[in-house]
C-alpha cells in the first residue's frame, strides 16, 4: 500500500517495512509494517519519542543495521529499484552517490586522522568520475556554500580544528559531495545551540532546495519539522500512527498521539498552568500491547483498539491509523 | 520581534516576583553579588616552562548578581559554556566561587562546604541533567531517596524512614513499592521523578534544576514539568531553574536572566523577555526558536557563533556579532542596569537610547 505523494513518482518508496532483532529471548519487532514515499526535493519529516523506531527506520534504508538487526520483511525502493536486497558492495556504491547522510554527532561522522579537504576529495573521487584537482576546487566550493570562511585555507584543517556548528557543515558538505538524491539526516541540530541550529536548518533547507535533493529529517524536535518538512510522519512503538501535510499534522492532528504530543509541547506564545500530559510512557519492545499499542495511554479508547491493530486511513488531508476514524 | 522598548505599555512595567505588591520588598531567599568562578585550565607546570606559556584561567562566570525571592521560579537561559551550569553549582556549594558572595536566606553559603554548613545544606537540594549518571545504580530506589533523610536524621526510626521514601516516591507519580527496585527498571522520565524525590526528601526550601527535562522526550518532559509546578504550588518550593530550552523557560519561569559568556545580560520578568525583549542577545535567542508557527516559513538566522570564553572578545562579548555595536562597545563592558521598559539590561546601545 504506497502512498501518494504530491509530485509524480516517488524518488523513494518504503513498503511494509519490518526491521527485527532476534534475542535470546524472543524476537523484538523494532519497525513493525512502515510504509511511505518521498518525492524528489521533498523534505519528509519522522518525529516520534526515543525508542519509536525513526533512526532504525533510517539505517534500514541505507543499509546501516547494527547486526543483529535485520529487515525482516517489506522492501525499500529507490528510483523504482530494491535496494534493501543488494549485497553491501554494491549497497556501499549507493551510499554517499545516490543516499547522503547526517548524523547527531558530527564528530563521529568525520574521520578525526584526515583533514576535511581529503574526506570530500575522497568522497568524490570514489563516487564521480572527477579528477584530483577539479575534486578540491569542487570541495572548496562545497565548503563556501556551508557557509564555512576562508575555504580555501580551512579545507588544510583537520576536524577538531572545526566548532561543533562548523563540523556539521563540514559534515552536510560531506553528504553533499556526490550529488546524492537523498539525505537522510538523523538528529542532524540535536546536539547543536538554537542560535547554530537556526543556521544548519536555514542552511539545509536552501542547499536541498537548490540542489533538489530529497530528505528524510528525523528528529524529535517538532520545531524544527515545523520549518523545515512539507510532510510528517509520527511514529509510535515502531509504527507510522500518523502522516500527512506538516501544517495539519501540527494544528489539526487526528490521532489522539499526535494530539497529545502536540499539546505536551510548551509553547513561546501561549501562556499555559499545566501541559497537556500524556500518562504512562511508550511500551518497550517486548511488552507492546495487543490491538493499537497506544490504547492503554488514549484517552479516547473503545473495545475495537484492544484487539485489532488500525492502519493508517485517510483523514482529511492526513492519514491517521485510528479506529476513531473507521466509523 | 520589532518590539521597541520605547514604545512599551506600561503594562510591562516589572512585576519582579511576588515581593513588589506590599512596596517594600522583602529579603530575598538567595541573594548573588557579583560572583565569579574562575577555572584554571593551564598546561601543566613543565609545558608551561618550556614553551613559555602563562597561566590561562576561562572565566566561566564573571560578576553575576541577582536575588532569588521565596516561591518564585528564576530560569537562566544561555547557550553551551556561557555559565549557567556554574552558577547552579556555585549557589549549592559544589564550586566555592573566586570572589563574589552568595547568600541563602541572609546566610552567607560559603560554610556550605563545612561541616558547620549541614543545617544550610539540608534548605536547598539540586536536580541534575542526566538521570542515568545522577542515581547509583548499586542502591534500591527507597535507599536513593532516603539518603538525605538519614544523613540528615530526620527520622530515627530505620522503618519511618522507608515509609517516608515511599510517600515520597507516591508523592511525585511513583508507586510506594517501587522502593525495592533499582534504578535501571525504570525510563528517563521515572528516573527525574526520583531525582525528584531524592531532592524533596530533606524537605528543601529551595531546589536548583540544572537542565531537568534536556534528556527527556517532549511527552515525558510535559509530565515532569506539570509534577514540578504542582510540587512548587504544594510544598511552597523557590526555584532556579537552568535551561537552554527557552520555551519551557517560558512554561515555568516567573523570571528570566539571560546569559552570555559568564554575564548576565538581560534580567527580567518573563513577559518582558518573551513580549519585549531588549539586548539584543535575547532578540537572538529568541528569534532562533523553531516554533510551531513557523511552517513553511524562511528566516534569517544570525551569524556567528559563541566565541571561545578562553579568549573573549574586549568590551561586551557579545560586540562581535551585534548589529547595534559601536566603538563603546569593543571597549567598554556594559554593567546591568535598569532598563526604560522594565528589568536590566547590560547594553550600551540600549542605554544611549539607539535602539
Amino acid at each position: 500500500m504506497a502512498q501518494t505523494t504530491p509530485g509524480g513518482a516517488p524518488l523513494l518508496e518504503v513498503r511494509n517495512l519490518k526491521v527485527e532483532f532476534p534475542t535470546r529471548r524472543g524476537t523484538l519487532v523494532a519497525v513493525d509494517d512502515v510504509s511511505f514515499a518521498i518525492a524528489p526535493g521533498e523534505v519528509l519529516g519522522v518525529v516520534g519519542e526515543s525508542g519509536a523506531g525513526k533512526s532504525l527506520t533510517g539505517a534500514a534504508i541505507i543499509g546501516l543495521l547494527e547486526p543483529p538487526g535485520r529487515i525482516a520483511a517489506g522492501q525499500v525502493l529507490l528510483e523504482g529499484a530494491r535496494i534493501d536486497n543488494l549485497p553491501p558492495e554494491a549497497m556501499r556504491k549507493i551510499r554517499g552517490r545516490k543516499i547522503g547522510a547526517i548524523f547527531q554527532d558530527p564528530l563521529t561522522s568525520l574521520n578525526p586522522l584526515y583533514s576535511v579537504g581529503r574526506q570530500l576529495i575522497e568522497t568524490m573521487q570514489t563516487h564521480l568520475d572527477i579528477s584530483a584537482g577539479a575534486a578540491k576546487q569542487r570541495a572548496i566550493e562545497l565548503l563556501q556554500s556551508t557557509g564555512i570562511q576562508a575555504a580555501q585555507q580551512r579545507i588544510e584543517h583537520y576536524p577538531h580544528q572545526f566548532s561543533g556548528g562548523m563540523r556539521q557543515r563540514v559534515v552536510i558538505a560531506l553528504a553533499l559531495a556526490a550529488e546524492p538524491k537523498l539525505i537522510i539526516a538523523d538528529e542532524p541540530t540535536t546536539a547543536l545551540d538554537v542560535s547554530i541550529q537556526a543556521q544548519i536548518i536555514a542552511l539545509l533547507k536552501k542547499l536541498c532546495r537548490e540542489h533538489r535533493t530529497a530528505v528524510m529529517l528525523v528528529t524529535h524536535d517538532m520545531g524544527v519539522i515545523a520549518e523545515t518538512a512539507d510532510r510528517v510522519a509520527v511514529m509510535y512503538a515502531g509504527r507510522i500512527v500518523e502522516i500527512g501535510p506538516v501544517a495539519d499534522v501540527i494544528h489539526r492532528p487526528e490521532h489522539p498521539y499526535t494530539v497529545g504530543l502536540m499539546g505536551s509541547i510548551p509553547s513561546l506564545v501561549t501562556e499555559t498552568e499545566r501541559l497537556a500530559q500524556i500518562d504512562g510512557a511508550m511500551p518497550r519492545l517486548n511488552a507492546i500491547p495487543a490491538g493499537c499499542a497506544f490504547n492503554p495511554r488514549c484517552t479516547r479508547v473503545f473495545e475495537r483498539c484492544r484487539s485489532e491493530r488500525p492502519n493508517l486511513i485517510p483523514v482529511n488531508t492526513t492519514q491517521a491509523a485510528c479506529w476513531l476514524h473507521a466509523r | 520581534m520589532s518590539a521597541l522598548p520605547a514604545g512599551l505599555s506600561p503594562s510591562a512595567a516589572p512585576a519582579s516576583g511576588p515581593a513588589a505588591a506590599d512596596g517594600r520588598a522583602p529579603a530575598p531567599l538567595v541573594d548573588l553579588t557579583d560572583v565569579a568562578k574562575y577555572f584554571d585550565v593551564s598546561a601543566p607546570w613543565l609545558n608551561r616552562v618550556l614553551e613559555r606559556q602563562g597561566r590561562r584561567l576561562l572565566h566561566a562566570v564573571d560578576g553575576v548578581t541577582f536575588q532569588i525571592h521565596a516561591g518564585e521560579t528564576l530560569a537562566l537561559v544561555g547557550e553551551s559554556g556561557c555559565g549557567k551550569s556554574t552558577i547552579a553549582r556555585l549557589i549549592v556549594g559544589l564550586y566555592a566561587p573566586t570572589r563574589g558572595m552568595i547568600r541563602f536566606d541572609g546566610q552567607d553559603t560559603s560554610i556550605l562546604r563545612a561541616a558547620a554548613g549541614r543545617t544550610l545544606r539540608r534548605r536547598l537540594q539540586m536536580i541534575f541533567q542526566d538521570p542515568y549518571a545522577s542515581l547509583n545504580p548499586r542502591w534500591t530506589v527507597g535507599d536513593i531517596v532516603a539518603e538525605p533523610i538519614r544523613a540528615h536524621e530526620l527520622i530515627q526510626d530505620k522503618a519511618a524512614v522507608l515509609d517516608r521514601a515511599g510517600e515520597l516516591l507516591s508523592h511525585v507519580g511513583l508507586a510506594a513499592a517501587d522502593r525495592e527496585k533499582y534504578p535501571h527498571q525504570f525510563s528517563g522520565g521515572q528516573r527525574q521523578r526520583i531525582s525528584i524525590a531524592r531532592a524533596l526528601a530533606s524537605n528543601p526550601e529551595f531546589l536548583v534544576c540544572d537542565e531537568p527535562t534536556s534528556a527527556l522526550d517532549v511527552s515525558v518532559q510535559a509530565q515532569v514539568l506539570n509534577l514540578m509546578k504542582d510540587l512548587q504550588r504544594e510544598l511552597k518550593l523557590t526555584y532556579l531553574f537552568i535551561s537552554h530550552n527557552l520555551a519551557v523557560v517560558h512554561h515555568i519561569a516567573d523570571r528570566v536572566g539571560v546569559m552570555y559568556l559568564g554575564r548576565i545580560v538581560e534580567l527580567a520578568d518573563k513577559r518582558t523577555i518573551f513580549g519585549a525583549p531588549q539586548h539584543p542577545y535575547t532578540r537572538m535567542l529568541l528569534d532562533a526558536v523553531p516554533d510551531l508557527n513557523m511552517t513553511g516559513k524562511s528566516r534569517t538566522p544570525v551569524a556567528g557563533e559563541v566565541p571561545n570564553p578562553l579568549n573573549p572578545p574586549s568590551g561586551c562579548t557579545f560586540h562581535p556579532r551585534c548589529p547595534h555595536a559601536n566603538e563603546r562597545c569593543k571597549t567598554e563592558i556594559p554593567l546591568l542596569k535598569q532598563a526604560p521598559a522594565g528589568g536590566e539590561v547590560a547594553c550600551h546601545a540600549i542605554e544611549e537610547r539607539r535602539i
